[in-house]
């Protein structure tokens, strides 16, 4: 369980999280949706204790984060962002093991973590060895996910883990992440401005605009009970292809 | 890699015993132009017949160099004139006589020797037809012609003791007069266009002119009789050497100086060639001089070279890692630390080298610190600059891991600058190799030697012997570099993108 309470954070006089509370329940998947600039990266990097709040506690599974409690807790933390964030001199092997080995794991170890990681997350055995630049934009976030679980920690933070995908590879990979965060059973915490995916992930959505979550709730009560027009605006604005369909029907039955 | 840093280590130590082997007891100086050279050279034969101990450091520099060094005790005698004590180590105490020097001198334990045989003074010189035909033999003569045109050269020109006071001095009427490059007016001279020119009485180009000096009837120009400044303790630690090259006193006319410039600079022969020859004639003795084929100059001269580049390099690489290291790590800090390393960069080399000279005199140490100082800042940048474009991504990334953050400039961030900090040393490997030419100035050796007397005695051939091998040197070491690429850079950042993205 995550526990933020009074969390706020300015940039240049901007006030980037103002005065946010907030609890991400354990075991379950909650979204965090909202335009860009919104302040949804700038709470998910508050978490991972990247950036310090100017005031206000987080608490991770009842552990305050602070200075000294900060590499402790990041190391139950699996953390995954848009770029991926792999490092470009290591193999995906290396990427992934890189925090075991420091950590001083046994070589058949980290194999046999290897392996299952690789079932997991549906990847081919044969590309661990190679290095990002040799691999494709899907298969690099899913080596990122993999380091991310490595050391099997019970937290998952995701920044738009599947931003920068083609639509085919992105619904490949959603669907594939659903299976894999119930079958971990972890507490899910991922960002993201594209209604669907949040639809697809979430138990819980927290609609967030100008570093202020506006409602909490289901999709059904972000659609049907909207705390706030531009929570109905934020949705009704995403197109969908569905329409067109049925613009074009209304068309014709009015002829 | 660690290996490779041994190796790199023990060769370096390897280097310094080589060069620092036994100490000579006896070193003797020279200045940067022929006729310094020769003397002293004769007086390194002369000494080494007695004493196997003795070394010539050859062309160190100018007056500053040889004094300072003198004083020292890095060089324990050098040929030097009369005048350029009292008007330039002892400028503005005017100094009269041989008495007031030598007791100027006592204060710094120096000892004078008596005049060699000649003097090397300012004088006016005219072809000796012309001369001749207008019966001309000393300055006061040139009264008479008041429409003869006069070339000098452009110090002698403006120095108070030049034109200006001679002119004064003989109440010279002539106005035809042009300042002009020293190596022109010879052949200015020969062709007709000026007809007086001011040169040095033992030019070796009187001779080759077919010139004449004309007497200095009212002893305008001070005096330069060449003697040798030595060391008083050289009485104790070597009499026998200083013996041998005592006897040079009255030795050398100025006719026979004259000679042996000509036989260097004109006719091309070794300074220790015309040393031995002059020692073998006026001693009846043989000399041995080293004389070396061109593969054994190139092999010491090379080896020297190495010596300076390779510890300087080496000491830079040790510093400006950690320095660009500590300049990302703090950048406030950072500020000040690329600042300082920026502003040494700009010092003049040479004016760096000579200012080292009084606080580790000459040789390879002042050699070694200089190009040490130039080899920082493109290191230290690129250190700087490789971790500082490291994709914030990829920063947060390791931070977000766990990793402490010397785990992650170990495992991350100096593998990502790698590449960069790599380039950064050799560029500085390329900017020391050619620097290290100065290295000559100061008696550290190394491809300078050569360029440095190519200069002096205007030979490309000589000035090739240096330049060349200093070009190929920094060719092989930036190859050298490049191959090492392979163990340094990791393989994740040679290879490019095997699949199209998408």
């Amino acid at each position: 369980m995550i526990r933020l309470e009074n969390i706020s954070k300015s940039f240049n006089g901007t006030r980037a999280l103002k005065n946010l509370s907030l609890i991400v329940p354990s075991g379950r998947t909650t979204v965090i949706i909202g335009p860009s600039g919104c302040g949804k990266s700038t709470l998910i990097r508050v978490i991972v204790g990247l950036i310090k709040p100017d005031s206000g506690t987080i608490h991770i599974n009842d552990n305050l984060l602070d200075r000294s409690s900060v590499r402790e807790l990041r190391r139950n933390i699996g953390y995954v962002i848009q770029e991926g964030g792999l490092f470009p001199h290591l193999t995906a092997a290396g990427n992934i093991s890189l925090m075991a080995k420091y950590l001083g794991w046994k070589n058949e170890k980290i194999r046999d973590r290897l392996r299952e990681l690789c079932e997991l997350t549906k990847f081919p055995r044969d590309g661990l060895s190679r290095y990002p630049v040799q691999l494709s934009g899907g298969q690099n976030q899913r080596v990122s996910l993999m380091r991310a679980l490595m050391l099997d920690p019970d937290t998952l933070l995701l920044d738009e883990p599947l931003g920068a995908l083609d639509p085919l590879i992105r619904y490949e990979l959603q669907t594939d992440l659903k299976e894999i965060f119930r079958s971990l059973k972890s507490t899910v915490l991922l960002v993201t401005h594209d209604i669907g995916e949040a639809a697809f992930f979430g138990d819980t959505i927290l609609m967030v605009r100008d570093g202020e979550i506006l409602q909490k709730g289901t999709i059904q009560d972000l659609v049907k009970h909207p705390a706030d027009p531009f929570v109905s605006h934020f949705i009704m604005t995403q197109r969908s292809p569905m329409e067109f369909l049925e613009s074009s029907e209304n068309e014709k039955i009015a002829e | 890699m660690r290996k490779l840093l041994n190796r790199i280590l023990s060769c370096t130590l390897l280097l310094a015993l080589f060069s620092c082997g036994s100490a000579p007891e006896v070193k003797i100086g020279s200045k940067k132009f022929t006729e310094s050279v020769t003397l002293a050279e004769i007086a390194a034969q002369l000494a080494g017949k007695v004493d196997p101990h003795v070394k010539h450091l050859r062309a160190l520099g100018g007056t500053r160099v040889l004094w300072d060094a003198l004083v020292k005790g890095d060089v324990d005698l050098y040929p030097e004139y009369t005048g350029t004590i009292t008007e330039e180590i002892f400028a503005g105490r005017h100094l009269q006589g041989d008495r007031e020097i030598r007791e100027a001198l006592v204060k710094y334990n120096i000892v004078m020797s008596n005049s060699l045989g000649f003097s090397d003074n300012y004088a006016l010189g005219m072809k000796k037809s012309l001369a001749e035909s207008l019966h001309i033999t000393a300055i006061s003569d040139l009264k008479k012609y008041p429409d003869l045109k006069f070339g000098f050269s452009n110090e002698f020109m403006d120095r108070a003791d030049g034109w200006p006071g001679l002119k004064n001095a003989y109440q010279l009427p002539q106005k035809n007069v042009e300042g002009l490059e020293h190596e022109l007016a010879y052949r200015a001279l020969a062709s007709g266009a000026i007809a007086v020119t001011d040169l040095y009485s033992t030019d070796a180009n009187i001779r080759y002119y077919h010139l004449i000096t004309l007497k200095d009837d009212k002893h305008f120009f001070p005096e330069y009789k060449a003697v040798f400044l030595y060391r008083a303790q050289l009485e104790k630690t070597a009499p026998k050497a200083l013996k041998e090259m005592l006897k040079l006193q009255g030795m050398i006319p100025e006719t026979t100086m004259v000679r042996l410039n000509k036989l260097v600079k004109i006719d091309g022969m070794s300074e220790n060639q015309v040393a031995s020859d002059f020692i073998r004639k006026h001693f009846g003795t043989r000399t041995d001089f080293e004389q070396m084929t061109f593969f054994q100059r190139l092999f010491l001269r090379t080896k020297q070279h190495l010596f300076l580049v390779a510890i300087s390099l080496f000491a830079a690489i040790l510093i400006s890692i950690p320095l660009g290291i500590m300049a990302f790590l703090w950048p406030k800090s950072g500020q000040f630390i690329l600042g300082f390393v920026g502003v040494i960069q700009t010092i003049p080399s040479l004016a760096l080298i000579v200012f080292m000279i009084p606080l580790l005199g000459i040789g390879n140490e002042p050699a070694i610190v200089a190009l040490f100082l130039y080899s920082l800042l493109p290191i230290v940048r690129n250190t700087h600059s490789g971790l500082n474009d490291i994709a914030r991504a990829i920063r947060e990334s390791a931070e977000a891991l766990g990793l402490s953050a010397p785990a992650r400039l170990r495992l991350v961030e100096l593998p990502l600058a790698s590449r960069s900090i790599l380039a950064g040393i050799k560029t500085s490997a390329v900017i020391n190799i050619g620097t290290a030419t100065l290295g000559a100035l100061i008696g550290a050796g190394g491809y300078g030697q050569p360029i440095l007397t190519g200069i002096r005695l205007n030979d490309v051939g000589l000035i090739l012997e240096g330049a060349v091998p200093a070009a190929a040197l920094a060719l092989l070491v930036q190859g050298l570099f490049e191959l090492l690429e392979i163990y340094f850079v990791p393989k994740g950042l040679r290879i490019k993108s095997e699949i199209a993205n998408g």
